[in-house]
């Protein structure tokens, strides 16, 4: 008797928690779904509120300095009493000014130290150790240190040279470098050492094989870092407040003596003054800014797209 | 980072024979001059601790060290003058800490996203446009922060006491948003160096994408997404325009409180040090011990960061 209805029990039983199991597992399968489902939409929202932001700076500078763009904007002199006819003019050539000191400092300084980092240093020599340390954390040291570094070394101190534009120059070169010495290692890094070997195998000097092979190979990647590098130099404002370029000058500047003002300055500048059309003018300014920014940026990704060899 | 290796050993190799064949003068001078120019960073170290630490001692001969440090008034134009610096990092403090409110999440989700769910496609287009957020001018931000930003948080928290023109917490909130990219890069940089077997594991034992992600690869790349929020905070710490913008570079006082104005250290130093001051003054030397401080600070957090960057690299190189 019961040896007969044991089986059908048994199968009664198995067939009841393979439904229950089917049920649960796929019910957990749509819950899981579902909660996988929120996750990735969180992620994708928070990535666009990311984007959102960058659409909103731009375009607030657009709407609210559109208005003021015309030439006169570029050429004109600043004033403290006519905002509608104010322009950037000695903001616009200290920057360029800057920006040229900058680009002669920085291209030998951030390739020679990239080479003799990559190509000439011992790692095993504690000096070298230190360099290389030193770097990445100079790289990380705020601007605005690099200004007081400016007041008391460049302006001031063993440099003397007063608040002109070369000091401001010097200052903001010394701190986009670590930036252009880490990027010139990576597009150093990036060329294959059988290029190297295969010079040095013919039988030229390290020096030599490093000048003819590598230095060209790297050059496309080096100058995108330099170009990056300048970019960043635009829009730098903090350091150069310490360093003089806050006062309100209404003249061309002298690349060596004289006040001088830079576009970022100039903006904050502007941006303390109650009015509203000074309001106006420093969005102006910005779009200026980021003009020049995004013409330097799109060099960069161009030569980039345009030069850059996969080994 | 093996090839590297094994290069260098090759060529201290080659270095030797040849330094044993011949002698040359002029490859000497320029390696002697590519030395400098690495040594040239040293150097600006060098001049950045002297600049800082030398008018120290005057300082601290006029405010007394236990002032500066555990006062909590910085009044230095009362007829009894108080120098306490705590005001002034209390600023900084609370900028950091709406930047990271801000950035933390916001950054953590977006390189989840690029590492883990993106098609290659998507991540060449986004990071170079997260790149671009980081490119934009602080001052640019800052002024977007200052006429567009505050009035539409003040619309959404009619609540709060918005009284001051300046408000630390907009500007905290800014910040967030310029740390966002870096944040999101050096975490998505630690995150894709996690190798495939530890998913592909996961999700054998039957594991959703969901849970590979938080589950596994998170806590793989764990230290690698702190040394980007150590980096993140160190660059808010040294964020100086918007702060200086938006929350104000005035009179620093010891407050606490999303729409009041209060001076971080940077603003601090960028609102004192604006325009031609006179060397000597007391004013002239606060520049550089609040500087000093600035910089012990962030060079703490960068040395954090780069040891969490290299523990990882040793894990999954």
């Amino acid at each position: 008797m019961a040896s007969s209805s044991t089986p059908k029990r048994a199968r009664g039983a198995v067939d009841a928690a393979a439904a229950i199991t089917k049920s649960l597992s796929q019910s957990a399968d749509q819950s899981l779904k579902i909660r996988g489902m929120i996750f990735r939409s969180v992620l994708l929202l928070s990535m666009t509120i990311a984007l959102i932001a960058i659409v909103a700076i731009i375009s607030w500078a657009l709407v609210e300095g559109g208005q003021r763009l015309s030439w006169g904007l570029l050429t004109n002199n600043p004033s403290s009493f006519r905002p509608e006819t104010a322009g950037f003019r000695p903001a616009i050539l200290g920057s360029l000014q800057i920006i040229a000191g900058v680009i002669f400092l920085i291209i030998p300084l951030g390739v020679g130290a990239a080479l003799y980092l990559e190509q000439f240093a011992n790692r095993e020599r504690w000096y070298n150790r230190i360099i290389e340390l030193n770097i990445q954390n100079l790289a990380g040291v705020p601007s605005i240190v690099f200004g007081i570094l400016g007041l008391a070394f460049i302006v001031r101190g063993p440099l003397d040279m007063g608040f002109i534009a070369a000091a401001g120059s010097l200052t903001i070169a010394l701190l986009v470098l670590p930036t252009v010495i880490l990027s010139s290692r990576e597009a150093i890094r990036a060329v294959p050492s059988s290029l190297l070997e295969g010079a040095m195998a013919l039988g030229v000097t390290r020096w030599q094989a490093v000048w003819r092979m590598v230095l060209p190979a790297a050059a496309p990647g080096m100058l995108t870092g330099v170009i990056l590098a300048v970019a960043r130099a635009i829009g730098e404002a903090a350091p150069l407040l310490l360093v003089g370029a806050a006062t309100f000058v209404t003249f061309d500047p002298n690349f060596w003596e004289g006040g001088y003002s830079a576009l970022p300055v100039m903006i904050y500048q502007y941006a303390g003054r109650p009015q509203d059309e000074f309001k106006i003018l420093a969005a102006a300014g910005v779009i200026v800014m980021l003009g020049i920014v995004v013409v330097v940026n799109s060099v960069a990704v161009w030569l980039r797209a345009r030069y850059e060899r996969t080994w | 980072m093996s090839s590297n290796s094994s290069v260098r050993s090759d060529r201290s190799g080659a270095e030797a024979s040849l330094r044993s064949q011949s002698f040359r003068l002029g490859e000497r001078i320029i390696i002697g001059f590519l030395f400098a120019t690495a040594a040239l960073s040293v150097a600006v170290t060098t001049a950045i601790v002297f600049s800082l630490f030398i008018p120290l001692p005057e300082f601290f001969s006029i405010v007394p060290v236990g002032e500066f440090f555990w006062g909590t008034i910085w009044a230095p134009s009362f007829a009894n003058p108080s120098y306490a610096v705590w005001p002034i990092v209390a600023g900084t403090v609370q900028v950091v800490m709406y930047a990271m409110v801000v950035a933390v999440p916001l950054g953590l989700a977006s390189a989840i996203y690029l590492s883990e769910y993106a098609s290659k496609g998507v991540r060449k287009t986004i990071k170079p446009i997260l790149e671009v957020l980081e490119g934009i001018p602080t001052v640019a931000t800052g002024l977007f922060a200052l006429y567009w930003l505050r009035p539409f948080i003040e619309n959404l928290t009619p609540w709060l006491p918005w009284e001051s023109p300046f408000s630390i917490g907009v500007a905290g909130i800014a910040v967030g948003f310029i740390i966002i990219p870096l944040i999101a890069s050096v975490s998505d940089d630690a995150m894709r160096s996690v190798p495939n077997s530890l998913r592909e594991g996961a999700y054998a034992l039957g594991a959703t994408k969901m849970r590979v992600a938080i589950k596994v690869v998170l806590p793989a790349a764990i230290s690698g997404v702190v040394a980007a929020f150590v980096l993140g905070a160190s660059r808010a710490v040294g964020e100086t325009m918007v702060v200086l913008l938006v929350a104000g570079g005035g009179n620093p006082q010891l407050v606490w409180g999303f729409t009041e104005a209060s001076a971080a250290m940077t603003a601090f130093i960028a609102a004192r040090a604006t325009g031609e001051i006179a060397t000597g003054t007391l004013d002239y030397y606060t520049i550089f011990a609040v500087g000093s401080l600035l910089f012990l600070m962030t060079l703490a957090m960068n040395a954090i960061a780069i040891r969490f960057v290299n523990k990882f690299r040793e894990v999954y190189d």
